[in-house]
């Protein structure tokens, strides 16, 4: 398990009257197919919050993640994200996906272009930036990922971890109002999963809204304001990190207690 | 020379150059056609992947010779008088946008998935998804097989010879006539035909093999 060293805490936001929730689940339902997937989710993610989605392989955590930017269509309750109903779909995708950014296992780095190139390309295409503009944010998030020495390297020339940290600056360089992470340290060796939590650690504490999805339970347990435990498809346990310390159900003790 | 003059080697060597006009026509019309069948095999429009995807069948379906003929001799029946040439073009045209598009249609969709859904989160439309994303990296893919079939068009513009085109092989059979040395005139032409295709089919395996080194 790997053990995150963090300047500063994050603090909760408490909740205020007025304030809307940035992500907000009710009743969620979504099936491929026959197979239903996520079976009723309820879930609230306020501004400046981070949530963790823990549970089995299996019991429907990528798949609610990826509702969230519109990469799955729900079938049925409301899903609410930055102000835009995403049952209605009344609005551009594309309008969303500027402002909810994504980091997956796998990097999904673009292999042809150099790491300044990966990062900036869709500030220019999508945002209009010009090429000084857009050398300026690509040395910012570089450096908010420790990797501004890398501009010039391409992808394959980079450790998994690097690769990670390049695909979170990718996703900052869009100045999101919210970050989505899905099991982004489970394809890399031990010894590297802990410079990636720590930029997101470092995200965390500086106010950003992050839903991810994690096997690291001490850093969920550490930097997240709601730890939501999904099984088969419903959140079964939902509450604060110290909630993995005295589980309420069979399945989060035997979950907690396999070391996953 | 082997009893053949070097006037005779010329005329052979004219020949060549023929062939050579006849691949590049056959090539740069391929892909003047076949890219936008490529586009169209994946496209998610359900009549223009149908479409592309019978044409692709039916000019496969079709030996090259007889395309040879069908655009020759058709065409020249509404009154055209198609030269040798233009006919030859037309047909490798057919035949290699029929070949081409399939390749790059494998090209395209060796890209992975990951590829087009990580611009898509980007929020970069499906065009600028297509061209900054996935067409670079399909190119790169491309090259080896497009180039081991340019050799494919070389070699199979010998089949102009069943339209009269004044290629290769058919300036070594008038050659041939005329000197009754079919071996000597044969295996001349055969060797001009490897010095233009090994060079090629060289080139496609050294990319391939730095391209494989690179993805290890
Ligand atoms: N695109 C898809 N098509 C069909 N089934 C899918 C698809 N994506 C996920 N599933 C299924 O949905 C279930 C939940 O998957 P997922 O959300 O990836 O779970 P988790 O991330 O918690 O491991 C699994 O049974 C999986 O096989
Ligand atoms: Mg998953």
């Amino acid at each position: 398990m790997t053990v995150i060293s963090m300047n500063s805490v994050h603090t909760p936001v408490a909740p205020q009257t007025g304030v809307q929730p940035m992500v907000s689940f009710r009743d969620v339902h979504k099936s491929f197919g026959a197979l239903e997937v996520l079976k009723g989710i309820d879930l609230d993610v306020m501004p400046g919050q981070v949530a963790a989605l823990i549970g089995r392989s299996g019991s429907g955590k990528s798949t609610a993640l990826r509702c969230i930017n519109g990469l799955e269509k729900i079938n049925g309750g409301e899903l609410t994200v930055c102000g835009r109903n995403l049952r209605a779909r009344d609005f551009e995708l594309r309008d969303l996906r500027k402002e909810v950014g994504i980091v997956f296992q796998s990097y999904n780095l673009f292999p042809h272009l150099t790491v300044e190139q990966n990062v900036t390309l869709a500030p220019r295409k999508v945002n209009g930036l010009d090429a000084a503009q857009s050398r300026a944010l690509a040395a910012e998030v570089l450096e908010q990922v420790g990797l501004s020495d890398k501009a010039l390297s391409y992808p394959e020339q980079l450790s998994g971890g690097q690769q990670q940290r390049v695909a979170i600056a990718r996703s900052l360089a869009m100045r999101p109002q919210l970050m989505l992470f899905d099991e982004v340290t489970s394809a890399l060796d031990p010894e590297l999963t802990g410079e990636v939590l720590r930029v997101i650690g470092k995200l965390a504490a500086g106010g950003m809204t992050m839903v991810l999805v994690t096997h690291e339970m001490a850093f969920a347990r550490q930097v997240a304001d709601l730890v939501v435990y999904m099984h088969q498809g419903r959140v079964w346990e939902a509450g604060k990190g110290t909630m993995l310390d005295d589980p309420q159900t069979v399945e989060l003790r035997q979950f907690v207690g396999s070391g996953l | 020379m082997l009893g053949v003059s070097l006037d005779q080697y010329g005329f052979l060597v004219q020949g060549a150059f023929w062939t050579a006009v006849l691949s590049l026509m056959g090539f740069v019309g391929g892909t003047i056609v076949g890219l936008p069948v490529a586009l169209a095999r994946i496209s998610r429009g359900w009549f223009l992947c149908r479409a592309s995807s019978a044409y692709v069948q039916f000019v496969q379906g079709i030996p090259l010779p007889v395309i040879m003929f069908v655009v020759y001799f058709g065409v020249s029946i509404y009154g055209f008088d198609v030269n040798a040439l233009v006919a030859a073009a037309i047909a490798m045209t057919l035949y290699s946008s029929a070949y081409l598009g399939e390749i790059w249609k494998g090209c395209i969709q060796a890209v992975p998935n990951t590829q087009w859904e990580a611009g898509e989160c980007l929020a970069l439309t499906s065009l600028q998804r297509f061209i900054y994303v996935i067409l670079p990296q399909a190119l790169r893919i491309a090259v080896p097989p497009t180039v081991g079939f340019l050799v494919q068009i070389v070699k199979n513009t010998s089949y102009s010879v069943v339209i009269g085109f004044f290629d290769l092989t058919y300036s070594a059979k008038i050659l041939n006539n005329a000197t009754f040395k079919p071996f000597v005139i044969f295996t001349a032409a055969a060797l001009i035909y490897f010095a233009i295709c090994f060079p090629l089919s060289r080139y496609a395996r050294r990319f391939e093999l730095r391209l494989n080194r690179r993805n290890a």
